[in-house]
């Protein structure tokens, strides 16, 4: 089974003007199937870069990115596209769902343009499973406006997994919500990455990041430090302790 | 397909004002493509209309040749037709049902202490069968009266009206043309205004014989008419009134003839030519304002291009392909134009009538001309659609997810 994505010497440079801005200059990273990996790093390291890269809306500058063992770097526009829809499931800080367009109908979006294109029934029904296991299942025709963060970004967590990827890519998936929403969505991750998805998460809070398996640490467009996290956490458990808190401090007041 | 139809109308319902005042360009547009055609059908019709008035199968030898050194002057001409001519038609030229010549004189005519100037035509008993014309009231003059020039004449419903007064009956009564008395002894049926625009009315029919020996003395006619039996032997008379005449009046081969026979298509085509002037133009400001409306889409969708950045981000990072965006908008555009065409249709459909109530102008709307605009309005969306879907399709997707 070939790694899920292997960066080797990996290198992007913009041109903004006549800066070059060397975003990510010389990157090793192999994430194996199943893992659940969290990158950190302030605005500026290269984090932002290598997701794009690595969720294939763009192409590395010097080096390769091989998703699946396929080498990204060569595909074209149409084939990065097929590759995003097939492989990839994405999962953005602003939740980056249609307004104006049902919970149901923002799920489907990626079969409408999967080849080949599943039958309307069968796009409904994988879409009606997608948001039951988020636990939306009684929300189905609800429109953004109508539903809470929380539950926004449970519909773009069933988004990401209706075309049944082998990576789930999630950049700052709490940066909009509250901690107890931001705990219930990491337990989400969790129990899909029990289930065997490949995880890889960007994050700027340690204890947010401390729910995964793996932090990378970039800075300045270079990995600086990629570590197993030790002490673990798990959502059901963190869940449980806030919910003691809130009863003791309802108790003393 | 269907989805991308569906997707396109919800987004164009969202801005169902803009949406509406964007079509607008295309409404006026197609509604004068419409209405400019039917204007111009209409007009046809009644040309066509007027020249059927003039007898069914009818054949006209004309004296002279309009065509001849470019100058239209066939009617002006000398007449050259002799009653020899008129004969031999009559004998050797097989097919035919009614043939009659014409020479014609404008006259001073009275009756009782009216008088007018009035033309007369002279012509022969087959005459009103040749031209399809009925008469209203009294009898046709006979081949007796024509071999014998008597002074009988049929007349026309607008001159009887001058002369004796409305809803008279002047059978029997006696008019002086030119000082001669002649007796009414029938009253043609009303056949409204000819080719030309003319009261075929007024008008007094007497024996061309009569014409020819007691009121202007002319030998020749400038015409005469040819009713053929059916349409199938049109063509067939035609040629042989052609070799006759030409035979007659010693034509060389390669010469021009010196007169003309004319069938009502030509009759037909010589009048609508006017009327095609009159369509291209209509058709030419139409256009401009149909580019105009085409131009007035291709702005809101790129308007809409730009609102929708995000939108189009989200698709791409899904797994949409640039032609899938592409198509997206595309059929926005069309169906824009589409919708436009069809509201055009309907406001044209309502114009063309009230154009008729009010200034009398006969309009006729073709499916032809329905078919067109509406293919005319789906191109429009496809060209003018096209540069404003091509952009969203080129949209960098990380550029197009972090747009605000």
């Amino acid at each position: 089974m070939p790694a899920v994505i292997q960066l080797l010497d990996f290198h992007k440079t913009y041109q903004t003007g006549e800066i070059e801005v060397r975003a990510v200059r010389g990157v090793n990273l192999t994430i194996e199937p199943g893992e659940f990996v969290a990158i950190m790093g302030s605005s500026g390291s290269g984090k932002s870069t290598m997701m794009n890269t690595i969720g294939c809306l763009d192409r590395p500058s010097l080096g390769q990115c091989l998703m699946d063992g396929i080498e990204t770097g060569a595909l074209s526009r149409n084939a990065l596209a097929d590759l995003r829809n097939q492989k990839l499931g994405f999962v953005f800080q602003g939740f980056n769902l249609l307004s104006r367009t049902t919970a149901q109908e923002n799920v489907e979006l990626p079969m409408m343009y999967a080849r080949p294109r599943p039958a309307a029934v069968e796009q409904r029904r994988r879409a009606v499973e997608a948001l039951t296991l988020v636990g939306l299942g009684d929300r189905l025709d609800h429109t953004p406006s109508r539903l809470s963060g929380g539950q926004q970004q449970r519909v773009a967590i069933a988004r990401a997994l209706v075309n049944r990827p082998t990576l789930l890519l999630a950049d700052e998936p709490t940066g909009n919500l509250d901690s107890r929403t931001s705990i219930e969505i990491m337990g989400i991750f969790q129990s899909l990455n029990e289930k065997g998805m490949t995880v890889i998460m960007v994050t700027h809070e340690l204890d947010i990041a401390n729910y995964c398996k793996r932090i990378v640490v970039m800075r300045d467009g270079l990995i600086r430090s990629d570590t197993h996290v030790a002490d673990r956490l798990t959502a059901s458990d963190e869940l449980k302790k806030l919910d003691a808190e809130q009863k003791a401090v309802q108790l003393t007041v | 397909m269907f989805s991308t139809i569906r997707i396109a109308i919800l987004a164009l319902r969202r801005n169902l004002l803009r949406s509406f005042l964007t079509m607008l360009g295309i409404i006026v547009g197609i509604a004068s493509v419409i209405v400019g055609v039917s204007m111009g059908t209409g007009a046809k019709a009644e040309v066509d209309k007027r020249i059927a008035s003039m007898g069914q199968n009818l054949l006209t030898v004309m004296s002279g040749n309009m065509a001849r050194g470019g100058v239209r002057g066939g009617f002006g001409m000398a007449p050259n037709l002799s009653i020899e001519d008129y004969d031999t038609v009559r004998r050797e030229v097989t097919g035919i049902a009614a043939v009659s010549p014409e020479a014609r004189i404008s006259a001073q005519i009275a009756a009782g202490n009216q008088n007018s100037f009035i033309q007369v035509s002279g012509v022969s008993e087959e005459y009103i069968q040749a031209r399809s014309w009925s008469l209203k009231s009294g009898e046709n003059f006979t081949g007796g009266d024509v071999r014998g020039a008597s002074k009988v004449c049929l007349i026309g419903a607008t001159s009887s009206k001058t002369l004796f007064g409305e809803g008279s009956d002047p059978v029997g009564q006696v008019i002086r043309i030119k000082n001669a008395p002649f007796t009414v002894v029938g009253i043609l049926e009303s056949k409204g205004s000819g080719s030309f625009g003319q009261d075929q009315d007024d008008v007094i029919l007497v024996p061309y014989t009569s014409v020819m020996k007691r009121l202007s003395g002319d030998s020749k006619f400038r015409a005469i008419f040819v009713q053929a039996e059916s349409p199938d032997s049109l063509v067939d008379v035609q040629a042989q009134l052609t070799e006759l005449l030409r035979r007659r009046h010693k034509i060389q081969e390669g010469r021009d003839d010196d007169f003309m026979v004319r069938n009502q298509q030509e009759t037909s085509d010589f009048f609508n030519a006017n009327n095609r002037v009159m369509t291209i133009l209509i058709g030419f400001f139409a256009g401009i304002s149909l580019v105009v409306g085409g131009i007035g889409i291709m702005n809101i969708m790129l308007v809409s291009v730009t609102e929708r950045t995000r939108e189009i981000g989200i698709r791409l990072a899904v797994g949409a392909r640039s032609r899938d965006v592409m198509l997206q908008f595309l059929t926005e555009a069309v169906l824009l134009s589409l919708m436009g065409g069809a509201l055009g249709i309907a406001t044209g459909y309502w114009l063309a009538p009230l154009l008729t109530a009010l200034f009398e102008f006969p309009t006729l709307i073709s499916q032809t001309s329905v078919m067109l605009a509406f293919s005319v309005s789906a191109v429009i969306g496809i060209v003018f659609g096209f540069f404003p879907a091509l952009k969203a399709a080129n949209l960098d997707p990380i550029d197009a997810l972090r747009y605000e």
